[in-house]
């Protein structure tokens, strides 16, 4: 096992911001939950996990039986990482630690993407040596199929922090799905989970995240991306099930001349969840462009949609679109798109929409012979279903599963 | 066999059809005309049980069996299928999803695909239905639907409007195809109802009945040409004069 090696730079300000609420969201109390958890083995065979827990991942994507469909794999139970390996040339999937042991140059990348001192989770994680993935494709490497990773909570009580860095060189691809699940029922839990990207010259990252939460866990993930010219980064999220306490507000920024950031996320939230997630894009070179698209649906749960796009240089483009359904009477959606501009010749538009399902539509998909149920069943999964150009079309697959495994608990 | 018998239909508690009797029988098309607001869509509607039309009387019976109280999904599965005139826009929901759902087990990616080679329709299947939807593409669309439904009472509302002279053709064939107008009228088990407001659609979709309906009732009942050519040359006006 190895230790997480961080400057004293990001541990001073670490500790300066330790007891620092986020601006956003329910502020946790991080003393009510411990932080060391039981040391798992290593597994290089990770199809010998528990039966239960290997279905849990499935639910998020993640395939331990049919590993010859992923470029290659990280698993972390609680805080450690438990197996990693990778099917392709070219193609690095290790633990944060381990690269950072590897990569002297590593350090670089550290923080930069997510500041350190953002808040008392991003401070939490550091003065914790967290560990996390490590996901970099070679100059020009294109994976075939996605890489895969689950970050699985396991033990109760537990504040899982994790670390994850994540570079496509220049001219590389590279496809992967996250899945964060846990094997808690009914027992409080809370994971942090820091995710870095950094996308060079040309290069293109579909970051796919599928999370499945239990009623008492909370989560605060803190995710940044740096996107250089001519690269690619889309964002595609889902939340299955219920959660506590979901707070999010994941941020591109387009450093390079026509880059572009896309970000396509589902919301479901039963009675008792509250979920407050946006995307945020600062387009910073020309001709750099972002497309926000966010589908949110309460039957019970509260929903805060956000979405900020800000254009700092002329001739870029953003647009973001946040549509809500209330299928429940006390269900809340709360959107709220934001855009600044600050310059002339930027070119930014929203638009926001929260409804219920139209009776009119119910009736047109009933004269059809469905039953009422059956009409409003078509009607959501059509209202959940975005349409993600460019994403391979097993991930699109990952998606609409995971969306029709909600839908059921949802109706 | 379609009965009604003395239908009364109200609309948030306002009158709007008033004691309507019409027999279609196996293998039979009518037409119905009539001038805009004259009740015809509100006939449709009831018949195939949208909620919002409140039958206070009469009663409808289809294939023996009365469905005055039927859900419309109900009257749906037991072979009642509507083409609507401005059917709403379901996003996300894909033409392709609608066809299936009209085909049941019949559905399959090929069987599909040569439904919407029929209605010229191919590049439509994987748009969200009705949306941007020219009036032409519509029209088509919705027969599309019902020619995977295979209803045994089709009820048409104006399958003719906004339709061009080329759409209309195809219109008209996929129509025959539905009522099963290759057939001989004894061998059918299609029956039709549609609403015209031009006649337009007599040109390629032959009926044997027409009726005039004004203010809620049906108040002349013969041959559709005839009826068609009195209503060309007097106008509405002309066949509530000719009934005094």
């Amino acid at each position: 096992m190895h230790k997480v090696k961080s400057s004293s730079k990001y541990i001073d300000k670490a500790k300066a911001a330790s007891a620092k609420p986020a601006l956003l969201g329910e502020d946790l109390d991080l003393e009510s939950y411990v932080s060391s958890a039981e040391e798992q083995p290593y597994r290089d065979d990770p199809l010998q996990l528990p039966v239960e827990t290997k279905e849990q991942m499935m639910e998020v994507g993640v395939t331990l039986d049919n590993m010859n469909q992923r470029s290659g794999t990280f698993l972390q139970v609680d805080n450690a990482p438990i197996h990693f390996s990778r099917r392709q040339e070219g193609l690095e999937v290790m633990s944060t630690s381990e690269a950072l042991e590897k990569y002297q140059w590593l350090v670089d990348y550290y923080w930069r993407a997510v500041p350190v001192d953002s808040d008392k989770y991003t401070a939490h994680v550091e003065l914790n040596q967290s560990d996390g993935y490590f996901i970099r494709a070679l100059p020009g490497i294109k994976t075939t199929y996605p890489v895969q990773a689950c970050l699985y909570l396991a033990k109760a009580n537990l504040a899982q922090n994790v670390h994850n860095i994540i570079i496509a060189e220049e001219g590389s691809e590279l496809h992967i799905i996250t899945g964060c699940t846990t094997g808690l029922r009914e027992e409080p839990g809370l994971h942090i989970g820091i995710t870095e990207f950094y996308i060079k010259k040309g290069a293109k990252i579909t970051f796919t995240m599928i999370h499945r939460w239990t009623p008492k866990v909370a989560v605060r993930p803190r995710t940044g991306a740096i996107v250089e010219e001519n690269g690619l980064f889309m964002n595609n999220y889902v939340i299955l099930k219920s959660v506590r306490s979901l707070q999010m507000y994941p941020t591109a920024w387009c450093m390079g001349e026509n880059s572009t950031a896309r970000y396509n996320t589902i919301l479901i939230a039963t009675s008792g969840s509250t979920i407050d997630v946006g995307s945020r894009v600062f387009l910073r070179a020309r001709e750099s462009k972002t497309e926000i698209i966010a589908r949110a649906i309460t039957s019970g749960g509260t929903i805060t949609s956000r979405g900020y796009i800000e254009g700092n240089c002329p001739e870029v483009k953003g647009h973001l679109e946040c549509r809500g359904l209330i299928l429940a009477g006390e269900g809340i959606i709360h959107a709220i798109p934001e855009l600044r501009g600050t310059v002339a010749g930027v070119n930014l538009s929203h638009e926001a929409a929260i409804g219920k399902i139209a009776e009119e539509e119910v009736e047109y998909l009933m004269s059809r012979g469905l039953t009422r149920a059956e009409a409003t069943a078509t009607i959501v999964r059509g209202f959940l279903r975005v349409d993600i150009e460019g994403l391979p079309s097993m991930l699109s697959a990952e998606i609409e599963r995971a969306v029709q495994a909600s839908e059921k608990e949802l109706m | 066999m379609l009965e009604i018998e003395e239908l009364t239909v109200a609309i948030e508690g306002k009158e709007i059809l008033h004691d309507v009797n019409m027999t279609i029988k196996k293998g039979e098309t009518r037409v119905l005309f009539g001038p805009n607001g004259s009740g015809k869509t509100t006939l449709l509607m009831a018949i195939m049980g949208f909620p919002r039309y409140q039958v206070s009387k009469g009663k409808i019976v289809f294939k023996e069996k009365d469905i005055t109280k039927l859900p419309l999904d109900e009257r749906a599965r037991l072979g009642i299928g509507m083409a609507f005139q401005r059917p709403p826009v379901v996003r996300g929901v894909k033409a392709r999803d609608i066809v299936a759902v009209c085909l049941k087990e019949r559905k399959d990616g090929e069987t599909i695909r040569q439904l919407a080679g029929k209605a010229d329709l191919v590049e439509f299947l994987d748009r969200d239905i009705n949306y941007g939807f020219s009036g032409g593409e519509i029209k088509r669309s919705e027969i599309m639907q019902l020619l995977a439904q295979k209803p045994e009472l089709t009820l048409l509302d104006e399958p003719e409007s906004g339709v061009d002279l080329v759409n209309i053709a195809l219109i008209g064939r996929l129509i025959n195809e539905l009522l099963e107008k290759d057939c001989p009228i004894h061998r059918r088990k299609c029956m039709g109802l549609i609403i015209s407001h031009t006649g337009g659609i007599l040109d390629y979709v032959n009926a044997r009945t027409g009726y005039v309906m004004l203010d809620g009732r049906i108040i002349c009942e013969g041959d559709p040409h005839e009826i068609l050519k009195t209503i060309k040359e007097r106008g509405y006006k002309g066949c509530s004069i000719c009934i005094k």
